[in-house]
């Protein structure tokens, strides 16, 4: 198991590097002059030079490079060149914001979608299969920002439950964060919810008709118990793929949620530095965006060993 | 008293009749063999007592263990009957474990599930029934998993989980067909003494007459959802009287009518077709620690012998030792770590693709699942045709299908049957079909593994004979590779014994058979079940 784990820590850390060549050579190296793609056309020359010898564009490529990420190891990842303040000061306040809200969605998503899908399964061909799948497809095909819009109208402008955007800050009380963050969590979880619950309910029947399920029923297990004990853990690993996945994509694809909500996030933090060409901003998010996936990763890994114990002592 | 009675038994799925008045008994102590071929309702009999059905199921008649009306018990009636007084051991050990849970959990699950006990005591019981059926604490403790464990292993645990509340009843549906031969004796006598020590009934259902004849005190011969004939094992089986009986007994033992090839073998080719020297295959063995170098496993071991042109030998052994890695070599499909492979005089080693075309072309291959080896979604024109790629001329579409024809037709298929689906066939047409496309491009080599093992004894027999006849017709040279004595029997010349990666005993396929001289030899032929030998052994016992 540890040597299991070095090495996918090994493979993790390989791939972090070869993403950092790839954002370096497309934010840097391809655009030409990041200086001028930042100030646009018609610059100053004089402001131009200045930003050039802020970013260290007269040093050799190589250099530049190294420089680079031998500053984000240190924990420097240069300065923002529209907020003037550390990168990392930055990411640091919307980390803050973003993944709560990826941690609360990814719980509510699995939440919802395994019940659902475990129920579905159990009940296959039956009513109740065929309602909870189709609630499934419509969630599946609702973009989840009209969604968004649907839930602001009914709970915050409607019930008043909520607020309808913004975020206090966690200042304010973990119970005024909390609220601010559940509707754009319900947001985002619903239609991951619905993909994972079809996943699960799939994994789930070919797993059923496996022999060893009627192994189990030929001890004399009801079914209910052969279900949770014996199928769902087999079922997974698929589902374990999918929610691997989808982490990544709550953090990354959180971008509209948090315009739409209004979210001091990381979401808005890369739109707007794109948006200004914040060349240095956008590609320290990035590449915490790709050390996140590639942990998420590994942690998925680490769940397949758990789940299954051939994978275990394979590879 | 019967412990179990199925009297007037009628199924139907979905609509569909499966089975017709089905009347079986079975009393405490007694084996019941149900024999039969694929399709004609052993199973759905086996399943209909479990009440495992599939959903769309209807049942009609009555069935009842031990005082229970079977089909009209609730659900948790048959919960509490399932496992408990119960049993049942199905036909694939391979797939039949729980792979995220240890063979301990598995066996005790039951224990605790029926008996309330609590884990160390479950924990305890399991470990004696494990015990009992041959996997010992040192060897095998509760906390290894099912892929830890062989074929043979996992379904000595699959008899543990069946039998560890010591059943009224235990149905084993084909429990040793996936085994090879040596295993299937081990397990016959452990399922033997189980029903001698409990006074367990046993309904041993299987397709081969040779286990049944072995094992069951009563049998009843199953065809097409209804019960042929029944009666004692030795009147059954020794008159034959039920036409169908015969023709089971008849196919299971058929010798397929082939020209001797002796005055082939005397006359001595200048060259043998395959010659095999010192072959030897390590596959790299698992690390034992970070930095320790890995222990290869050597799956053949200095492998030599020669194929004279026209001769069919049969390669034997149990599974695991090394038979079909050898194949694979010959094939071409797998490279030796040492030695040589000569087809025709031309080495086959350390050749590309391309260069290999021809020596492809002279050698093709039978498989053992004529379900598996085609694409479902190709027709079989396209199937058959696929190795005429090896040809240096490409055929036209006209001259393709004239191949294919011409092949269909000499394994006794039509050559319409070209434009259907392999799903239209049967499974021994479906064998057909392969062996129609390992002829299309006339080779000389024909390697078989296991080619009939997965088929029904009259199928079987059919197969062994195109095999005959194929074999006298285009001057075949076979490769036999099974574990089946009586394929090796009925059709070759000359059998080789392998046992961990070598070849311990060569010779004429009678000699070697009637008079086996190596252990592993004698060991195999020890454990083929014999039809004739069963019955008189019975028949003796009986004072008949």
């Amino acid at each position: 198991m540890l040597a299991f784990l070095a090495k996918r820590i090994a493979i993790g850390l390989v791939t972090l590097v070869v993403a950092s060549a790839v954002v370096f050579l497309v934010l840097e190296i391809v655009p030409g002059d990041p200086a001028l793609l930042m100030l646009g056309m018609n610059a100053q020359p004089e402001a131009l030079a200045a930003l050039r010898e802020e970013m260290g564009l007269n040093q050799p490529v190589l250099l530049r490079y190294f420089g680079w990420i031998a500053g984000m190891a240190l924990g420097d990842f240069g300065n923002s060149y529209t907020y003037s303040s550390p990168v990392l000061e930055l990411i640091g306040e919307r980390v803050l914001v973003s993944l709560p809200l990826a941690l609360i969605s990814l719980f509510l998503s699995t939440a919802i979608a395994l019940p659902v899908g475990i129920f579905a399964a159990s009940r296959r061909g039956k009513p109740a299969d065929t309602i909870s799948m189709g609630a499934a497809q419509i969630g599946v095909a609702i973009p989840n920002f009209w969604f968004a819009l649907i839930l602001i109208y009914l709970f915050a402008v409607w019930l008043r439950l909520v607020p309808a955007g913004g975020f206090p800050g966690w200042d304010a009380g973990l119970w005024a964060g909390f609220k601010a963050l559940l509707l754009p969590a319900i947001a985002l979880a619903l239609p991951q919810a619905a993909i994972l619950a079809r996943v699960t309910r799939s994994a789930m029947l070919e797993v059923l008709g496996e022999d060893y399920i009627r192994t189990a029923r030929a001890k004399g297990m009801p079914r209910r118990i052969v279900l949770w004990h014996h199928a769902l853990r087999n079922a997974l690993i698929p589902v374990l793929t999918i929610l691997g996945l989808q982490f990544a994509f709550l953090l990354a694809g959180t971008i509209i949620i948090e315009n739409v909500f209004y979210l001091p996030g990381l979401g808005r933090l890369i739109f707007q530095a794109i948006t200004q060409r914040d060349l240095i901003v956008v590609e320290g998010v990035v590449m915490l965006l790709v050390a996140t996936v590639i942990a998420v990763n590994i942690l998925v890994d680490i769940g397949y060993a758990i789940v299954d114990p051939r994978l275990r002592t394979r590879r | 008293m019967s412990l179990l009675e199925i009297e007037n038994l009628s199924l139907s799925i979905a609509g569909h009749p499966v089975l017709r008045d089905i009347d079986l008994r079975i009393a405490p102590g007694e084996v019941l063999g149900v024999v039969g071929e694929s399709g004609s309702g052993k199973s759905m009999t086996a399943l209909t007592v479990m009440q495992l059905l599939p959903e769309l199921a209807r049942a009609k008649g009555r069935v009842t263990f031990d005082g229970v009306d079977i089909l009209a018990a609730p659900e948790e009636a048959m919960c509490r009957l399932r496992g408990d007084d119960l049993g049942m051991v199905f036909q694939e050990p391979m797939t039949a474990l729980n792979p995220v849970k240890t063979i301990g959990e598995q066996v005790a699950e039951g224990i605790r599930w029926h008996t309330g006990a609590n884990r160390p005591d479950a924990e305890a019981r399991a470990r004696a029934i494990l015990d009992r059926v041959g996997l010992p604490e040192a060897k095998f403790p509760l906390s290894r998993f099912p892929h830890e464990l062989s074929g043979g292993q996992r379904q000595r645990v699959v008899i543990a989980i069946a039998c560890a509340l010591k059943p009224k009843l235990l149905i084993a549906d084909e429990p040793t067909t996936a085994l090879d031969v040596v295993l299937q004796a081990q397990i016959l006598d452990l399922l033997r003494d189980l029903v001698a020590e409990n006074r367990m009934g046993l309904m041993l259902i299987s397709h081969d007459l040779a286990v049944v004849a072995d094992m069951a005190d009563r049998v009843s011969v199953m065809r097409n959802g209804a019960v042929m004939e029944s009666g004692p094992t030795v009147g059954v089986l020794s008159e034959q009287k039920h036409p169908y009986t015969r023709q089971l007994a008849e196919a299971s033992t058929h010798v397929p009518a082939r020209a001797r090839s002796q005055e082939k073998a005397e006359k001595q080719e200048p060259q043998p077709l395959l010659s095999v020297s010192g072959v030897t295959r390590d596959y790299p063995g698992r690390r034992k620690g970070l930095f320790a170098k890995p222990e290869p496993f050597r799956a053949v071991d200095n492998v030599s012998f020669s194929l004279a042109p026209g001769h069919a030998v049969a390669l034997v052994g149990r599974s695991g030792c090394g038979k079909s890695t050898l194949a694979r070599m010959i094939l071409a499909l797998d490279r030796p770590t040492a030695g040589e492979i000569r087809l025709n005089g031309e080495t086959l080693g350390g050749r590309s693709e391309y260069e290999l075309r021809h020596a492809r072309r002279n050698m093709q291959v039978v498989f053992q699942d004529p379900y598996g080896s085609f694409n479902p979604r190709h027709r079989v024109e396209r199937l058959v045709a696929e190795p005429l790629h090896l040809l240096d001329r490409k055929p036209t579409a006209a001259q393709r299908r004239e191949c294919v024809a011409e092949a269909l037709e000499s394994v006794g298929l039509n050559a319409g049957d070209m434009h259907k689906y392999p799903h239209e066939f049967s499974g021994g047409q479906r064998q057909r079909i392969s062996i129609a496309r390992a002829i299309i491009t006339r080779p000389k080599l024909i390697v078989a593994d296991e080619p009939v093992s997965a088929l029904d004894v009259s199928i079987r027999a059919q197969v062994l004979d195109l095999f005959a006849d194929l074999n006298q017709r285009l001057d075949l040279t076979y490769l036999f590779i099974t574990h089946d004595l009586t394929v090796a029997r009925a059709i070759t010349d000359d059998v080789m014994v392998m046992h961990e990666g070598r070849i311990v005993e060569s010779g004429p396929t009678a000699t070697v058979l009637q008079n086996p001289k190596s252990e592993a030899a004698r060991a195999l032929v020890a454990a083929a079940p014999d039809l004739e030998r069963a019955v008189a052994t019975r028949q003796r016992a009986t004072g008949d």
